[in-house]
């Protein structure tokens, strides 16, 4: 692990008792604020280190999102997949790239990513809102397929309301007809 | 015979938005070859301040649009009357003018104008109706132009003016990678506009209640689709629906109770009704396929919506009773988003033929079809409520504009923008 990477974890020193005094003493204002560090943490992947007895002394906290975890460990995996004219079908050269996002989402329960759809410009708006939301959808099946689970992901379509090329010609309209893993 | 006509206040209040600073500039682009003669003379004024606008240069631009009329250039004209006693019929024969219209304009010294006009037939040397008077403030004069151009066009035509009537329209400015959207009203002419939402995420598909009142669209927030209603004249805006997948394409039903719209909740897109006041929603539509682009038949009866059920997009029917579903177009490589003329005789579709996607009309009595437009990526056809003229967006040099077409393909003219892209019209309905 890089030095850099050492710096995004946080190591608290934490004890049962500790934990247990919160709770009984903690005012109103504290155990909601409890509330929310514990859905903060339960969001993030925790390192248990254990004592030889095998009892909880100290506890390694990965403070990262699982957005920033997912832009770590997924650097230089496509998050972006292209499709063909009118259809919605997962080409062959995608599979490389969501077979990692899987892995990585199977290994992250707690990581959840939106499939944002788009179409080109040619054809009507709501039919291409459709339309992107078919090829976001194709992506997460492929994705549950390979055991994600399905609440792990949101099918999002912006139709071609957001080009990301703007030329009006094969090239471009290629380059819009897509569906983008963003992780929230 | 004097008659005072107050305009409808609520087109008054529809002012509060802030005034966008780009117009729609008018430009015949085709026209038929059996236009009625008629000579607008400019009205006659001897006041001292300048008026607000030419009450007759509105008529005359709105006349000619409808290509119905010919207006005789003013340059032409051997005599500038302002009421018929004026009129030398001769000098309207020469110029070969069937009608004539003829007005004054004269400040009543209370802040409002009397704009008075007198429509006639050169060939009987008769008046049209009456002799009008409307009493007006400055800022209404467009109103009143507008006005005087629909009952012309109706006492000529025997169809109803739609020249007062309102469109509206999304327009995406600044960056193209980070545009600012923008929900606009404007005249039918595209004057006037004002900016009703401006969002730095996607506004689409906004749609007309019957009665003219209020607007439905589709707003993205954070990231994802909702459907908004909205009341024009105090900006009072509603989030209807926030659900899970697609929220999409409103469409009010003629009594103004129910949106049809798009929702993929249950896994893919489908057809529903929302009942507004009671929030109750049905599911119209149970296909795996694509369903969308609800629109409703005039009667409400049927809504006729965008499938790709049968392999290609096409138009079908849904009885709202019964939701039995039947197909409704067959010819052309798809059709999509359809929208029906108010008689319910013409489905006007965006059809694609050859990669081409283009505005076309089919005769729901014969079945004929016939492609109205020649343009560039063709799409979003709005019909004017009177029947005659289809609105539509279209692209031309990579930059949405709005055009317009009549229904028997003859007439065209177009509204370039000066600023931004320009999607999506929508013509609204007669607001009284």
């Amino acid at each position: 692990m890089s030095v850099s990477k050492l710096g995004k974890f946080a190591v608290i020193g934490l004890s049962a008792a500790w934990l247990a005094g919160c709770s009984t003493t903690g005012s109103e204002s504290d155990a909601s604020s409890m509330a929310s560090e514990g859905s903060t943490a339960g969001s993030t992947d925790s390192t248990y280190a254990a004592g030889e007895d095998g009892s909880l002394n100290s506890v390694m906290v990965d403070d990262r999102t699982a957005a920033q975890k997912a832009a770590d460990l997924l650097a230089g995996v496509a998050t972006v997949f292209y499709f063909d004219f009118d259809k919605s079908i997962v080409r062959p050269e995608a599979r490389e790239a969501l077979a990692k996002h899987a892995q990585f989402l199977m290994e992250n329960p707690d990581a959840r990513i939106v499939l944002e759809g788009h179409a080109d410009e040619r054809g009507t708006r709501e039919y291409n809102m459709a339309l992107g939301e078919r090829r976001a959808k194709a992506i997460m099946r492929y994705l549950t397929i390979q055991g994600v689970a399905a609440s792990q992901i949101e099918a999002v379509s912006f139709g071609e309301e957001v080009p990301v090329a703007f030329g009006h010609d094969d090239s471009s309209w290629q380059l819009n007809r897509r569906v983008e893993v963003r992780y929230e | 015979m004097k008659k005072n006509i107050v305009f409808a206040l609520f087109l008054a209040c529809l002012t509060l938005a802030l005034p966008a600073r780009a117009q729609l500039v008018i430009e015949i682009t085709s026209g038929s070859d059996q236009l009625l003669p008629i000579a607008i003379v400019p009205f006659g004024y001897t006041g001292n301040s300048p008026l607000p606008e030419d009450v007759a240069g509105i008529v005359e631009s709105d006349l000619k649009r409808s290509g119905v009329f010919e207006a005789i250039p003013r340059a032409n004209m051997l005599s500038l009357p302002s009421s018929s006693e004026n009129v030398f019929y001769r000098d309207w024969r020469l110029l070969k003018a069937d009608y004539v219209l003829v007005g004054s304009v004269a400040n009543n010294g209370n802040g409002t104008y009397r704009i008075s006009y007198e429509l006639l037939n050169v060939l009987t040397q008769a008046r049209v109706g009456n002799r009008e008077a409307l009493d007006v403030a400055p800022s209404n004069f467009r109103d009143a132009a507008h006005f005087i151009s629909d009952k012309i066009y109706e006492q000529l035509t025997g169809i109803r003016g739609a020249f007062s009537t309102r469109i509206l329209y999304v327009t995406a400015e600044g960056s193209k990678t980070s545009p600012t959207y923008k929900l606009q009203v404007a005249d039918a002419d595209g004057f006037r506009p004002q900016v009703i939402v401006s969002s730095k995420e996607p506004i689409l598909s906004p749609s007309w209640s019957h009665d003219g009142r209020q607007i439905a669209y589709v707003m993205f927030r954070n990231r994802r689709p909702s459907i908004f209603i909205q009341e024009l004249a105090t900006g009072k805006q509603q989030q209807l629906t926030q659900f899970r997948g697609l929220n999409g394409a409103p469409a009010w039903s003629p009594d103004g109770k129910k949106l049809a719209l798009v929702l993929s909740k249950d896994n893919n897109p489908e057809i529903y009704t929302l009942d507004i006041a009671t929030r109750r929603l049905e599911r119209m539509t149970n296909h795996y396929s694509i369903d969308t682009e609800p629109s409703w038949e005039p009667d409400g009866k049927g809504i006729i919506f965008t499938s790709d059920r049968g392999g290609n997009p096409q138009i079908y029917r849904l009885d709202v009773r019964t939701k039995n579903v039947e197909r409704v177009t067959f010819e052309g490589e798809l059709n999509t988003r359809a929208r029906l003329t108010p008689d319910g005789r013409y489905l006007v579709t965006v059809q694609k033929n050859n990669g081409n996607y283009h505005v076309a009309l089919q005769d729901m009595n014969t079945g004929r079809v016939q492609v109205l437009t020649e343009t560039y990526l063709d799409e979003s056809p709005s019909i004017a409520p009177n029947g005659s003229m289809v609105m539509y967006a279209t692209s031309d040099r990579g930059k949405g504009i709005l055009s317009v077409v009549s229904v028997d393909g003859l007439v065209k003219y177009r509204l370039p923008s000066a600023e931004g892209d320009v999607r999506e019209p929508a013509w609204s309905p007669y607001f009284k």
